[in-house]
């Protein structure tokens, strides 16, 4: 066993490892948050509950409907979005005049409903969810045994990332997106259908969690509070990257994640607070965060 | 007396309803339970330090419980093994909360708005890992049994209606305070930064400096607040960091309504109330506290005592 900095390198990859799959979450969700937050101007307060009600989607319809994990990967987060299209029209749309905190406490409210609703259905002790046949076992890479599950987690997010971050930035309709972002009467005024932009960036948003929420599903039980865990960290993450840009927000995420991971290897008692210490550092030096734009 | 509350700041209408609430919170404890009365003031108490920032700042902290836990956790342990009074001890709980703020508020406001509320959220969370890991907090149990100190090291606190006056004086003290702080010059400038700030900077005041300092008082109130409601219930736990606790004073203020006097007083009744007395329907309080918070969000922005005074026209 060979050892890096005086520790067994096994154990040093497989913290990275799972860094990795943190920050595969970090990522998906802070993208989703900075992709909402540049068309509505609000913080989805609901993001994590909306990353847990894509796992329960893909519980209930492996164990009610027999749909297995490739069709929910895809299935649950359009139903998910949809459900995020419905809460846009119906509530969230009312508030775009207002200061910008009632978005933040709506949200919230839709979060504490969603989450008090799974808690009365399946308990706080969370169901597993197996991983799928195909992607079992692991695979010796010579430094390291790699479960395959988790390889694909860190793949599959790299490319959703990537992917959404190319639609972004490189077709038409994300140069209308990001042309409403910067100026959405204007744009309106060229002919764009810009409140129906606005819908159809939340359920996007929205998707991206609920992608996140089933690719989590077989690595952590799938529970109600599974979304609480994570969103005050990818709030914090969101503060360090700045929600300027979207290629920043996923380098942050996943650059957290790898920092969160190693810490639990050199000095673990901090692992649960080192991106707030980043956050705090981050603040200190570049206020506007790493990726922003001071405002 | 009405010269006295005048000078304090409050218009008729308020004045009225002053010695209104005074008058409830005296006949009140004999006819209901103490105890769930001194968790209400507690809890009142904390919610208007917090109103002090988001209604009169318009800053929107996101992570008070940090404050109030605090206090209540240095209120706890410091009552327990120094032996400490009760005054004293709320008192290191208020100065906790104070401390804690002016690190945290002096990072928080580096951001505006929507950034300051993740911030101050983090920041809280931070302090929550804190709480978990620390010795002197005792982790997931918290300190228990703490001893009900006398007041002034003589006045025993044994009886339940003893305590009761305390926490009422307490309540009373500070929340003259906070009503005397932003009815003053001091407030009138807060006031100036949460409805334009660029004009507040251009006029030549130093912005930061006065919403540091507001947000160091209501992290202070915060922490008394914290620290009263640990000596009540002779108990500290991780609960009152959490940032569900955070959550809480938000739905409290906000359902009361934001920056107005009373409206605190009344959401924190009404939210205490409802955790009393529906506490076996489990999950579904927060069910219904989410859908409170839709649809004060929704459909009464200014609150309940904000509805109340604009229906009569005076300003509550």
């Amino acid at each position: 066993m060979f050892m890096i900095l005086g520790y067994p390198a096994p154990l040093m990859f497989g913290q990275l490892l799972l860094g990795l799959i943190n920050g595969a979450f970090y990522a998906l969700l802070s993208l989703g948050l900075a992709i909402i937050f540049g068309m509505l101007r609000i913080i989805n307060f609901a993001h994590g509950a909306l990353f847990m009600l894509g796992a329960f989607v893909a519980w209930g319809m492996l164990q009610y409907g027999g749909i297995g994990y490739w069709p929910a990967l895809i299935v649950a987060p359009i139903i998910v979005g949809a459900f995020g299209v419905f809460l846009e029209r119906t509530m969230i749309r009312h508030l775009y005049k207002l200061d910008h905190l009632y978005g933040l406490l709506l949200t919230f409210g839709l979060a504490e409903i969603i989450e008090g609703l799974a808690r009365n259905q399946f308990g706080s002790s969370g169901m597993p969810y197996a991983i799928p046949a195909a992607l079992q076992g692991a695979v010796n890479l010579g430094f390291m045994f790699l479960p395959i599950y988790r390889g694909w987690v860190v793949i599959a997010a790299v490319v959703v990332c990537l992917v959404t971050w190319i639609a972004i930035e490189r077709t038409s309709l994300g140069a209308t997106l990001r042309a409403a972002t910067e100026n959405a009467p204007l744009v309106q005024a060229f002919g764009v259908n810009v409140p129906r932009l606005i819908t159809l960036t939340y359920g996007a948003g929205v998707a991206l969690a609920a992608f996140g929420g089933v690719l989590a599903a077989p690595i952590y039980s799938v529970n109600p509070n599974m979304g609480s865990n994570f969103i005050i960290v990818v709030f914090a993450v969101v503060v360090i990257g700045g929600m300027g840009s979207i290629l920043g927000s996923i380098v942050t995420g996943f650059g957290l994640g790898v920092v969160e991971g190693l810490t639990k290897v050199f000095y673990p008692q901090a692992s649960a607070t080192v991106i707030f210490v980043v956050m705090v550092i981050v603040l200190l030096a570049r206020p506007a965060g790493l990726f922003g734009k001071a405002t | 007396m009405t010269g006295f509350l005048a000078r304090q700041g409050f218009s008729r209408a308020q004045g009225i309803a002053f010695v209104l609430m005074v008058v409830l919170i005296a006949v009140a404890p004999f006819q209901l339970y103490p105890v769930f009365l001194m968790k209400v003031l507690c809890f009142a108490l904390f919610a208007c330090a917090f109103n002090l920032l988001i209604g009169y700042v318009g800053l929107l902290s996101f992570g008070h419980a940090a404050y109030f836990g605090f206090g209540s956790y240095v209120a706890a342990w410091t009552a327990k093994n120094w032996g400490l009074s009760a005054e004293v001890a709320i008192l290191l709980g208020g100065l906790t909360g104070a401390g804690l703020g002016t690190a945290f508020g002096w990072l928080a406001i580096r951001r505006l708005g929507i950034y300051f509320s993740m911030i101050t959220l983090a920041l809280a969370q931070m302090a929550y890992f804190f709480a978990l890991q620390a010795p002197f907090t005792g982790g997931e149990d918290g300190i228990q049994q703490v001893p009900r100190a006398p007041l002034f090291g003589t006045i025993s606190m044994q009886s339940d209606l003893h305590t009761y006056w305390l926490v009422a004086g307490v309540f009373i003290l500070f929340f003259l305070l906070i009503h005397r702080v932003v009815h003053s010059p001091f407030g009138q400038v807060l006031k100036a930064i949460r409805e334009n700030e660029p004009r507040a900077i251009s006029l030549g005041y130093r912005v930061d400096s006065y919403k540091l300092t507001a947000f160091i008082l209501s992290c202070f109130v915060a922490g008394i607040a914290g620290g009263t409601k640990s000596l009540v219930f002779g108990i500290a736990t991780l609960t009152d960091v959490n940032f569900q606790m955070s959550g809480e004073v938000v739905l409290m203020t906000l359902l009361g309504g934001l920056g107005t006097i009373f409206g605190p007083v009344m959401g924190a009744l009404i939210v205490t109330g409802m955790e009393q007395y529906f506490a076996q329907l489990g999950a579904w309080v927060t069910v219904m506290q989410g859908v409170i918070f839709v649809a004060c969000v929704l459909l009464f922005r200014r609150g309940i005592v904000g509805e109340i005074g604009a229906k009569l026209k005076i300003i509550l």
